[in-house]
């Protein structure tokens, strides 16, 4: 049964298997606007916790996505080239940005649960 | 940017946040930058059909008396005794070395009367120079405090129409005086035809309730007036145009008359003419990038053998167009519509296209 974490930074990674799939929350699609690009990361690139891992593109500006944890990407969503929007439809699903393999599973205490995330972003 | 606690608000700011919009700091000013419908929705319904857009942090200036035509004629480069009743143009306040100090819209209203629109960010020194030339001549300078609201886009004269005004009269480029300090013109900066409209609160809220009981009408915040007014070929001053580029590099020479070129006593006159006879070392241009991914301002450019080329000073998607726009300045050689250049992006080379402006048609009604 996957597990669901938060970051302060409005990303959340659902973790099964010791693999993480990260996407931006439903308030971060919101505040970023309409997105017209994702800049996807490289299958098998390594990341520290705080490293960009992608860029998200609305009209307006870029802003960047970062490794909430350290780990290995295993997957970009490629969906997201022909259609960035689906990070504003369906921010939690379709709208996911990367998996990635985690390096150190203790990191996750670290972490927000659902109920922390909503008292964060208020 | 100061902090959000220092930024001025619109008169109207309580009308904004009923309609639901998000805030944002522009040239000191709390601005509204989306609406709930979002930036893509809001840009493409002023292409469709009309935006509001509240644009009160511009600055109206009314310029009178004997010598008001000829201030303006020092002021900025071009010939405010030519103007005709009611017409408007494009023209600069230009600093010693012909830089931009800012770009504005002047109107001649009557015989001894004009009015000037300046950028908000420059609002505060406009004034200052403005009146500093105010001493030397028979003329008072005079900042208006007015709500001005711009209404964009196919059906806008439509939609003014059904709110009881007259709008028949005027075409591109011209504006008027309907009512007691009012003052009306048919311009924008969306590339569609639409209409400015600067007037005292009380009646803005009073044309307001009848333009968004109108289901033609939506509110559109500043990241869609950006997209549409890059997609139109538009310059924002602060980006596009500065106190470092010149009228001749940005491409904006249209503006000022060929006679004053030679003979004008305007600010900045002799510095232009040397520019001109050398050239520019610079021109703006549009950019095409390929793909999807924007380009933005800042962004480095170089030619197919890597050597520097110039640098984007505007850039976004494109909503209408459905592909990233930008606008930028390249030296001159690289100047021509189809050059192939290259802009760095975090490490990519994004081929770039020199391209032709505007990228979305401009639809004005010229009468």
């Amino acid at each position: 049964m996957a597990k669901t974490y938060f970051t302060t930074d409005h990303e959340w990674l659902s973790v099964e298997g010791g693999i993480a799939t990260v996407g931006i929350t439903d308030y971060a699609q919101e505040q970023l606007g309409d997105l017209v690009f994702v800049e996807l990361p490289e299958v098998g690139k390594t990341l520290s916790k705080g490293d960009t891992a992608v860029v998200v593109e609305s009209v307006k500006a870029a802003s960047d996505v970062y490794a909430p944890v350290d780990g290995e990407i295993t997957a970009a969503n490629e969906a997201l080239s022909a259609d960035p929007a689906l990070v504003n439809s369906a921010p939690t699903g379709d709208g996911w940005l990367w998996k990635m393999k985690l390096a150190d599973e203790s990191q996750l205490a670290g972490l927000l649960d659902e109920a922390g995330y909503q008292a964060h972003i208020g | 940017m100061a902090g959000d606690e220092h930024l001025k608000t619109l008169p109207l700011e309580d009308v904004h946040k009923a309609a639901g919009a998000r805030f944002g700091g522009f040239a000191g000013w709390s601005m509204p930058l989306t609406y709930p419908a979002g930036v893509m929705k809001e840009h493409q319904h002023c292409r469709d059909h009309v935006g509001l857009f509240d644009i009160s942090h511009m600055k109206l200036f009314l310029v009178t008396g004997p010598g008001a035509a000829a201030l303006i004629n020092r002021a900025c480069p071009i010939d405010a005794g030519a103007l005709e009743q009611s017409q408007s143009k494009l023209t600069f306040f230009l600093n010693d070395q012909a830089g931009i100090r800012d770009d504005l819209i002047v109107t001649r209203l009557g015989a001894e009367r004009f009015m000037v629109v300046a950028n908000a960010g420059n609002a505060a020194a406009d004034e200052a120079h403005l009146k500093g030339f105010a001493k030397d001549f028979d003329a008072e300078v005079k900042p208006l405090d007015r709500v001005f609201l711009a209404v964009q886009g196919p059906e806008a004269a439509e939609v003014l129409r059904a709110a009881g005004l007259d709008v028949d009269a005027l075409t591109f480029m011209h504006g008027v005086e309907p009512r007691a300090n009012w003052f009306m013109s048919r311009s924008g900066y969306t590339g569609e035809d639409g209409f400015e409209i600067g007037l005292p609160e009380n009646d803005a809220r009073d044309l307001l309730a009848k333009l968004t009981g109108d289901e033609r009408v939506q509110w559109i915040g500043l990241a869609a007036r950006d997209s549409l007014r890059l997609e139109a070929g538009l310059c924002l001053h602060g980006q596009d145009l500065s106190p470092e580029t010149d009228p001749a590099s940005a491409a904006l020479m249209w503006a000022i008359p060929k006679e004053l070129r030679a003979s004008g006593t305007f600010v900045g006159a002799d510095a232009l003419r040397a520019i001109l006879e050398k050239g520019p070392a610079t021109k703006r241009v549009g950019l095409k990038p390929e793909g999807r991914q924007p380009v933005r301002a800042g962004t480095k450019l170089t030619d197919a053998d890597g050597n520097p080329a110039g640098e984007v000073t505007s850039g976004g998607f494109g909503p209408s167009v459905g592909h990233p726009v930008a606008m930028g300045y390249v030296s001159t050689p690289l100047a021509k519509a189809g050059t192939k250049l290259f802009a760095d992006v975090r490490g990519t080379k994004v081929p770039v296209d020199v391209a032709a402006l505007p990228f979305s048609p401009h639809r004005y009604h010229k009468g």
